[in-house]
C-alpha cells in the first residue's frame, strides 16, 4: 500500500490533476463522446498518454474502457471530440491510420496467425522485401530475432506460432508492436490468463517499454498490478471521466470509491422479500477448468445476486447448473431432493430455466415469429397427440408477452424486427411460459435502453413476489445491489464472499471481486 | 404460417412460373394443355418428393448429397427382390424400400450427430459408398423390364381419379411433410436448430438428434422414390439418377430454402421443384439443344439465388434502422 500524501487528492469531475506534468502528452483525447442505439457509451471523456509513462485505465465492466480502446485504434469513430497526436488534431478513420500514428493495441485475445511463423506474424503487412519485390526471409528472421531480444523474449522466430503458449504469444504481439515503431502501446488486461511467473515477466516488459519511451495505456481490474506498473491513473464510470492523476498519492480505497461512485438516475423497485422454503441447494459444484467448490442455497421469493469480474466463472457455473456443460463433481437438491441435470431439457423439466446473456447468440431464433420463439421450450405444453395447436401457442405467447408489456405489431411478427429491449422481453416470456421454480437471469439488462431496463427490474421483483427464486448474474453494481436480497461474489472460479443486509455496499463487492484482502468479511 | 417471410418469394416464383408457361405457350400451345401439365407434374413428382426431404435437412443447416445414391441402391434392391420373389406384394416392397432408405438416412444422421463430421463430408462419402454397394450386389449388371413382374412395374403408372399413383404419392408426400413441418414439435425444431442452434440448445432441443431426424426423413423419402423410379422406368442399374442430388438441392435453393438454415417453406420447395421440372420438360419440346438445356437450368439456379440474396439484403438494413429509431 502506498502512502497517502495530503496535497495530492485525486481530482474528480473531469478535472485533470497534471500539475506535475513535465513531458508533453504524445496522445490526448478530449471531449470524446460516443453513443450506440439506446446507450451513451462515452460522454465527454479525456485521456492523456505520456511518453515513458504507464497510464492505468480503471473502471467497472461497461464503464467505457473497451469503447475508448476501439476509438484509439480506429475501429470506432467518436461522435464528438478530438484526438491529438503531439498537439496536432488528427483522425483515425481506420485501424491502419491509427497504426500509422504509432498507436497499437495488444488485446486479451491477441489476433495472430496460428499457422505462420513468429517472424511472419511480427512482419505481416510490412515484411522486408528483396530487390525483386519478394519477401526477404533472411532479413525478416534477423530483424525478428533482434526485436525479440530487445524485449527479452527467448523465442525462435522461425517456429510456427501455434507452438507457443499464451505468454509467448503476448510477447510476439509486443514485438509486432515494436516492429511498426509504436509510440503508444495499449495493453488490455495483458495478465488475464497468465501464470504468476509470466505476470512478473510482463511487468518487466512494461518497464522495458517505458524505458524505450513508449506511452502505455494499461487496462486492468487488478489493483496490485496497477500499483505495480502504473504512473498515472484515469477512472471511468458509466462512460464518464470521474478522475485522473498520478498514482503517487492515491490508495486503493480512493480508486474503488471513484470506480463505484453513487448510482445517479436508477431507481429500483421497493420490495419486501417474502422468503419461503429452500428451493435449490448446490453443494460442491466443480468443473475441471472453470469453477470449483460452489456451495449455496436459494429460497423461494429470494433474489440472489452473483457479482464478479468478467471471467470469474459465473456464467460457466450457471451453464453447468442448467445442463449445458457437465460439472466434474457436486450435487444439487431441488426441494430437498437430489436432482440430476444432464441436459437443458432435464433442467427445464425440473423447473430451472436460464435466460442467457447473449440474446443474439443464445436467445432469439431470428426468422421465427414472436409466438414461436415463446413456445419453443414449451412445445409439449401446446401440443396434443404430437401435433402443435396453433391457438394454444398464440394463447400462451399472448399471456406471457402481455405481462411483460411487449410492444410488437403482432405476435406473428419476426422476432428479428423488434428492438433489443423488446427481444429481451420475448425471451423472458419464453422462459416464464415454462412455469419455472428457479429462474437464472444472466446480465438481463445488458445493452438495453433505460425504459426496458426498468420494466425488467419491476418484473423481476414481481416474480420474486410470486414466490419464484431468482438468480441475478450482473456485472452492474447498482443493479446487483438494487435488486438482490443477498449477493455472492465470485472470483477466479470460486465464491469469494457473500454479503447481505448491511454488507451490501459497492466497496465490499468491488474489493471481494478484485481480491483486495482486508475487505473480506 | 409456413410462408411468413417467404410469401413474397413464393409469389414471385409462382409468377415467374406462369410467365415461363406463357412464353412456352406462345411457341408450343400444346405444352400448357391440362393433360400435358399433368404429365409434367408426374415427371417432376420424384424431384418434389426428394426436395421435401432435402428441405428438412437444409433447414437444420445440413445437406444430404447421398439422396440419389440412396434412391439408386433402394431401387436396385427392390428390383432384385422382385426378380427373386415375383409374387411378393407391392406394399411389402414399399415397406422394404422405405426401411432401407431410413437405414441409409440413419447412417448419415448418426455420423453427423455422434461423430460431428460435417454433413457435406458425410454424405459425399456415403453417396460413393451407396453407389459402390449397388455395383457389389448387382455385379454391375442391369435389371431390365422383362425381369420385373408386371404388377411391380404397373404400380406407379396405375391411374386413380385421372392421375397416376406416382403423382398421388407426390401429393400425399407434400401434405404429410407440410403437416410435419408446420404442426409438430419436430418440424419446429428443424427451424430452431437451423435458425439458432445455441438458442435451440438452451430451449432444451437436441440439435444433433434433430439433424439426424432430418436425415432419416430424407432417407425415407429417397427410399420410397427408389422403388417408384425403378418401377416407372422399368430398369435398374448402378448409375440411375446419377447427379440427381444436385437437381434436388437446386430445387430447394430455387424455392428459397436458405442454405444457411432456418428459413424456407414446403411451398417453396415444391415450387422450386416444379420450376425446374417445367424447364426440363419444356426445353426439349421447343427444340433447344441439350447443351443449352444444362446452361439454362444452371442460370435459373443462379438467378434464383441472386434474387433471394438481394431480396434479403435491403430488408435487413431497413429493420436495423427501424430498430435504431425505435430505441
Amino acid at each position: 500500500m502506498l502512502a497517502k500524501s495530503p496535497e495530492k487528492e485525486p481530482a474528480a469531475g473531469g478535472v485533470r490533476a497534471d500539475a506535475a506534468l513535465e513531458t508533453r502528452a504524445v496522445l490526448s483525447l478530449a471531449g470524446i463522446t460516443k453513443s450506440f442505439p439506446g446507450v451513451k457509451a462515452l460522454s465527454g471523456v479525456a485521456l492523456d498518454l505520456y511518453p515513458g509513462q504507464v497510464t492505468a485505465l480503471i473502471g467497472e465492466n461497461g464503464a467505457g474502457k473497451s469503447t475508448i480502446v476501439k476509438i484509439l485504434t480506429g475501429i470506432y469513430q467518436p461522435d464528438e471530440g478530438e484526438i491529438r497526436v503531439d498537439g496536432e488534431t488528427v483522425q483515425f478513420p481506420t485501424a491502419e491510420a491509427a497504426a500509422r500514428y504509432g498507436v497499437t493495441a495488444i488485446h486479451q485475445e491477441t489476433v495472430l496467425f496460428e499457422e505462420l511463423t513468429v517472424a511472419e506474424n511480427i512482419f505481416i503487412g510490412h515484411a522486408p522485401k528483396t530487390r525483386f519485390g519478394l519477401i526477404d526471409r533472411k532479413q525478416m528472421l534477423r530483424s525478428a530475432r533482434s526485436l525479440l531480444e530487445r524485449i527479452g523474449a527467448k523465442i525462435d522466430p522461425s517456429v510456427p506460432l501455434k507452438d507457443l503458449g499464451i505468454a509467448n504469444r503476448h510477447l510476439v504481439a509486443i514485438a509486432r508492436a515494436l516492429s511498426i515503431d509504436a509510440r503508444v502501446v495499449i495493453m488490455d488486461e495483458p495478465t488475464a490468463s497468465l501464470s504468476h511467473k509470466e505476470i512478473e515477466e510482463t511487468y518487466e516488459l512494461v518497464d522495458r517499454l517505458k524505458a524505450e519511451g513508449k506511452a502505455i495505456l494499461f487496462i486492468s481490474h487488478k489493483f496490485d498490478e496497477i500499483f505495480r506498473v502504473a504512473d498515472r491513473y484515469t477512472v471511468f464510470r458509466d462512460g464518464e471521466l470521474v478522475g485522473s492523476g498520478l498514482m503517487q498519492g492515491v490508495d486503493e480505497g480512493q480508486l474503488v470509491k471513484l470506480m463505484v461512485g453513487r448510482p445517479v438516475d436508477q431507481v429500483f423497485p421497493k420490495r419486501t422479500p417474502n422468503l419461503g422454503d429452500e428451493v435449490l441447494k448446490v453443494a460442491g459444484y466443480a468443473h475441471p477448468s472453470e469453477f470449483e467448490d460452489i456451495n449455496f442455497s436459494l429460497r423461494s421469493g429470494e433474489i440472489l445476486g452473483f457479482y464478479g469480474l468478467v471471467g470469474a466463472g459465473r456464467s460457466e457455473f450457471m451453464q453447468a447448473l442448467f445442463g449445458i456443460t457437465k460439472p466434474s463433481k457436486g450435487a444439487i437438491r431441488i426441494d430437498g431432493e437430489i436432482a440430476v441435470i444432464r441436459t437443458p431439457n432435464e433442467a427445464i423439466g425440473k423447473g430451472i430455466v436460464y435466460v442467457p446473456e447473449d440474446r443474439g447468440k443464445q436467445g432469439a431464433v431470428k426468422g421465427l415469429p414472436i409466438f414461436q420463439n415463446v413456445t419453443l421450450p414449451s412445445l409439449g405444453q401446446v401440443s396434443s397427440r404430437g401435433f402443435l395447436k396453433m391457438a394454444e401457442e398464440f394463447k400462451l405467447a399472448r399471456d406471457y408477452t402481455q405481462r411483460l408489456d411487449l410492444r410488437a405489431a403482432a405476435l406473428d411478427q419476426d422476432i428479428g424486427e423488434l428492438s433489443g429491449g423488446n427481444q429481451q422481453k420475448v425471451i423472458i416470456a419464453k422462459w416464464l411460459a415454462t412455469k419455472p421454480r428457479v429462474i437464472i437471469l444472466d446480465e438481463p439488462t445488458k445493452g438495453i435502453d433505460i425504459g426496458s431496463k426498468a420494466a425488467v427490474h419491476d418484473f423481476m421483483a414481481e416474480l420474486a413476489g410470486e414466490g419464484l427464486a431468482v438468480i441475478l448474474v450482473s456485472s452492474e453494481i447498482p443493479e446487483v445491489l438494487g435488486m438482490s436480497d443477498r449477493v455472492i461474489v465470485m472470483r477466479e472460479g470460486r465464491i469469494a464472499a457473500e454479503f447481505e443486509g448491511e454488507g451490501l455496499t459497492p466497496e465490499n463487492l468491488v474489493r471481494a471481486a478484485a481480491g483486495i484482502e482486508e475487505a473480506r468479511p | 404460417m409456413s410462408g411468413r417471410i417467404h410469401i413474397s418469394r413464393e409469389v414471385v416464383l409462382g409468377g415467374a412460373m406462369l410467365v415461363l408457361l406463357g412464353l412456352i405457350a406462345t411457341r408450343f400451345p400444346a405444352f400448357v394443355e391440362p393433360g400435358n401439365l399433368a404429365n409434367v407434374f408426374n415427371d417432376t413428382a420424384p424431384l418434389i418428393i426428394l426436395a421435401l426431404g432435402q428441405m428438412a435437412v437444409i433447414l437444420t443447416r445440413c445437406i444430404d448429397l447421398s439422396v440419389a445414391a440412396n434412391l439408386a441402391l433402394t431401387g436396385m434392391v427392390a428390383a432384385m427382390i422382385n426378380t427373386a420373389m415375383p409374387d411378393l406384394p407391392i406394399p411389402l416392397i414399399l415397406l422394404v424400400a422405405v426401411s432401407l432408405g431410413v437405414a441409409m438416412g440413419l447412417v448419415n444422421g448418426l455420423l453427423v450427430w455422434r461423430l460431428s463430421i460435417p454433413p457435406i463430408v458425410v454424405t459425399l462419402g456415403t453417396m460413393t459408398i451407396y453407389r459402390g454397394i449397388i455395383f457389389l450386389i448387382s455385379d454391375g449388371r442391369w435389371i431390365n423390364a422383362h425381369q420385373m413382374s408386371d404388377s411391380f412395374k404397373a404400380f406407379p403408372r396405375q391411374v386413380l381419379l385421372g392421375l397416376p399413383v406416382l403423382s398421388w404419392i407426390g401429393i400425399l408426400a407434400v401434405i404429410a411433410i407440410f403437416i410435419l413441418i408446420t404442426r409438430t414439435p419436430l418440424g419446429r425444431a428443424f427451424y430452431a436448430v437451423g435458425g439458432n442452434p445455441n438458442a435451440a440448445q438452451y430451449a432444451g432441443i437436441n440439435s444433433g438428434f434433430t439433424q439426424c431426424a432430418a436425415f432419416v426423413l430424407s432417407g425415407a423419402l429417397a427410399g420410397l422414390t427408389g422403388y417408384l423410379w425403378v418401377a416407372r422406368y422399368a430398369v435398374a442399374y448402378v448409375d440411375i439418377a446419377g447427379g440427381f442430388e444436385l437437381d434436388v438441392v437446386a430445387a430447394c435453393v430455387i424455392g428459397g430454402i436458405s442454405i444457411a438454415g432456418g428459413a424456407g417453406s414446403v411451398a417453396g420447395a415444391v415450387l422450386g421443384a416444379l420450376f425446374l421440372g417445367i424447364i426440363k420438360n419444356a426445353l426439349p419440346v421447343i427444340n433447344i439443344s441439350p447443351f443449352w438445356q444444362l446452361a439454362i437450368s444452371g442460370s435459373a439456379i443462379l438467378i434464383a439465388v441472386a434474387v433471394n440474396v438481394t431480396q434479403n439484403r435491403p430488408k435487413g438494413r431497413v429493420i436495423l434502422k427501424k430498430a435504431e429509431h425505435a430505441v
